[in-house]
């Protein structure tokens, strides 16, 4: 047999009814860059549909952009789905404008990192790959 | 985590089978073991390639594809299918951005479509290494329907001719004149060859440089009349003429779904072609002639490396740096320091 290799895969999903994705790409790019497979989805996508692509990619990590405000129902309801699929040690990291008085309650929910404008790469890719170990 | 259990695979378990999926891909121990369990169930599935340059659309093809057998017109029961999406792996970092997705969105929320997007981890042929043992564990999950997307391919990335049943080439038009259609390489794996973006100007052009070619490879009696001298068929030597397959040239408009009830009605004959011709059983053969070859020459290599010292492997790769040695030479040495 061949060589055992392990990658951290990702899945970079937008989630919800907004259109900007261009911080999604960046962060998608840089993940690549630092040797991660990423799974880009698109927009518009429904909590239903990241857990079906988490679960058929078997991925470790699912990082999630929110630009709408929405996240603090799609992030639980996402969250429960992962669980309903047997998918509890997946890492859900969040990008986007979430204002501070929410990040407890999310970071409470299990979040792993959060994430807001200017952000660098680098820590993203340092927190997923201390999250991955 | 859990070891995953080849019988919750076989019994199509979704979870069991991404979880068998990977460490298959992983190429661990564990993967080896699934793999082992669950061999003697696969060889049922219908294995269709579809390869063609990037941005041909073939993502988009595939998403058409798998939904149209998902709804079929009459009241039959749909085919469960699988789809493996192979994406390139940067050479500079290893990582690989997977995208086939954004393209197959008409298939969320289907139970019985899978999609498994794969990175191409260093192999050159249009597919990654661990392809192959991948669509295994998705033939032994009852998917029927096997739908293999190569990385966008040139010219010779033909892999997946060995792979498949079924070789789908997609063609956009605009891409090269009738030269690029009688080189060798990717149009000479084609079974079904796919004009997309057929409404979009240059499509009929490019249907006909296609079928010329193919006039010219397969040709018909009527073909063979050249000013008036009738030539000489070297295809039918007097007696019962070959079951050949012409492979068809079919239009497509992807994005709209134009012209994929006839690329199923097409795959459905050639199904029945290769089992009436035999040819089933020959391309099954010469599938695992060609994924033992490869498995043999990963072992032969893993065992080498096991037997050769990283320092020896430096000091002889540096002579050859420094051209004290040539590469065959070093060959040589390296094989008998492993006592090969």
């Amino acid at each position: 047999m061949g060589d055992q290799q392990d990658k951290i895969r990702v899945l970079i999903a937008k989630a919800g009814l907004d259109g900007h994705d261009r911080g999604a790409k960046v962060v998608a790019r840089a993940l690549r860059d630092a040797g991660m497979e990423v799974i880009y989805t698109g927009l518009r996508q429904t909590p239903e549909m990241i857990t079906e692509a988490a679960l058929q990619e078997d991925v470790q990590v699912v990082g999630l952009s929110i630009l709408s405000g929405a996240h603090m129902t799609l992030v639980p309801k996402i969250k429960k789905l992962l669980e309903d699929q047997g998918l509890d040690n997946v890492k859900l990291f969040l990008g986007g404008i979430i204002p501070d008085e929410d990040k407890p309650k999310l970071e409470e929910l299990g979040v792993a990192g959060i994430y807001g404008p200017g952000t660098s790469t680098q820590s993203i890719i340092t927190d997923i790959r201390n999250a991955c170990q | 985590m859990p070891v995953t259990d080849p019988e919750a695979v076989l019994r199509g378990e979704r979870l069991a089978v991404t979880r068998a999926l990977t460490q298959i891909e992983n190429n661990t121990k564990e993967g080896y073991q699934l793999l082992e369990a669950l061999f003697p169930h696969t060889g049922k599935a219908h294995l269709i390639g579809v390869t063609g340059a990037p941005g041909t659309g073939k993502s988009t093809l595939v998403n058409q594809l798998a939904y149209h057998y998902r709804h079929p017109q009459k009241e039959n029961k749909p085919p469960r299918i699988a789809v493996i999406a192979v994406d390139p792996t940067s050479p500079f970092s290893g990582g690989a951005l997977l995208g086939d997705r954004v393209r197959m969105q008409d298939l969320a929320g289907d139970p019985g479509v899978f999609v498994r997007s794969m990175a191409s981890r260093g192999s050159l042929g249009g597919l990654a290494a661990a392809t192959g043992s991948l669509v295994g564990v998705f033939d032994a999950a009852g998917y029927e329907i096997i739908i293999i997307e190569t990385v966008g391919a040139g010219q010779a990335e033909v892999d997946i001719a060995s792979l498949a049943h079924t070789t789908i080439v997609v063609e956009a038009p605009g891409l090269g004149d009738e030269i690029q259609t009688i080189k060798a390489g990717i149009l000479e794996i084609a079974d079904i060859l796919v004009v997309n973006k057929a409404d979009q100007p240059g499509a009929d052009h490019s249907l006909r440089a296609l079928r010329t070619m193919l006039t010219l490879a397969h040709p018909q009696p009527e073909d063979l009349s050249h000013h008036g001298a009738a030539l000489q068929s070297t295809a039918v030597p007097g007696g019962e003429p070959e079951p050949d397959w012409v492979p068809p040239v079919l239009p497509t408009t992807a994005a709209t779904g134009e012209g994929i009830p006839d690329l199923v009605e097409e795959l459905a004959a050639h199904v029945s072609y290769l089992h009436t011709s035999g040819e089933w059983g020959k391309r099954e053969e010469k599938r695992l002639t060609n994924e033992l070859e490869l498995l043999l020459r990963d072992s032969l290599r893993s065992r080498w490396e096991t037997k050769i010292s990283p320092t020896t492997y430096k000091s002889i790769l540096n002579k050859v740096v420094h051209r004290e040695i040539t590469p065959w030479k070093a060959v040589a040495v390296l094989l008998e320091g492993a006592g090969l």
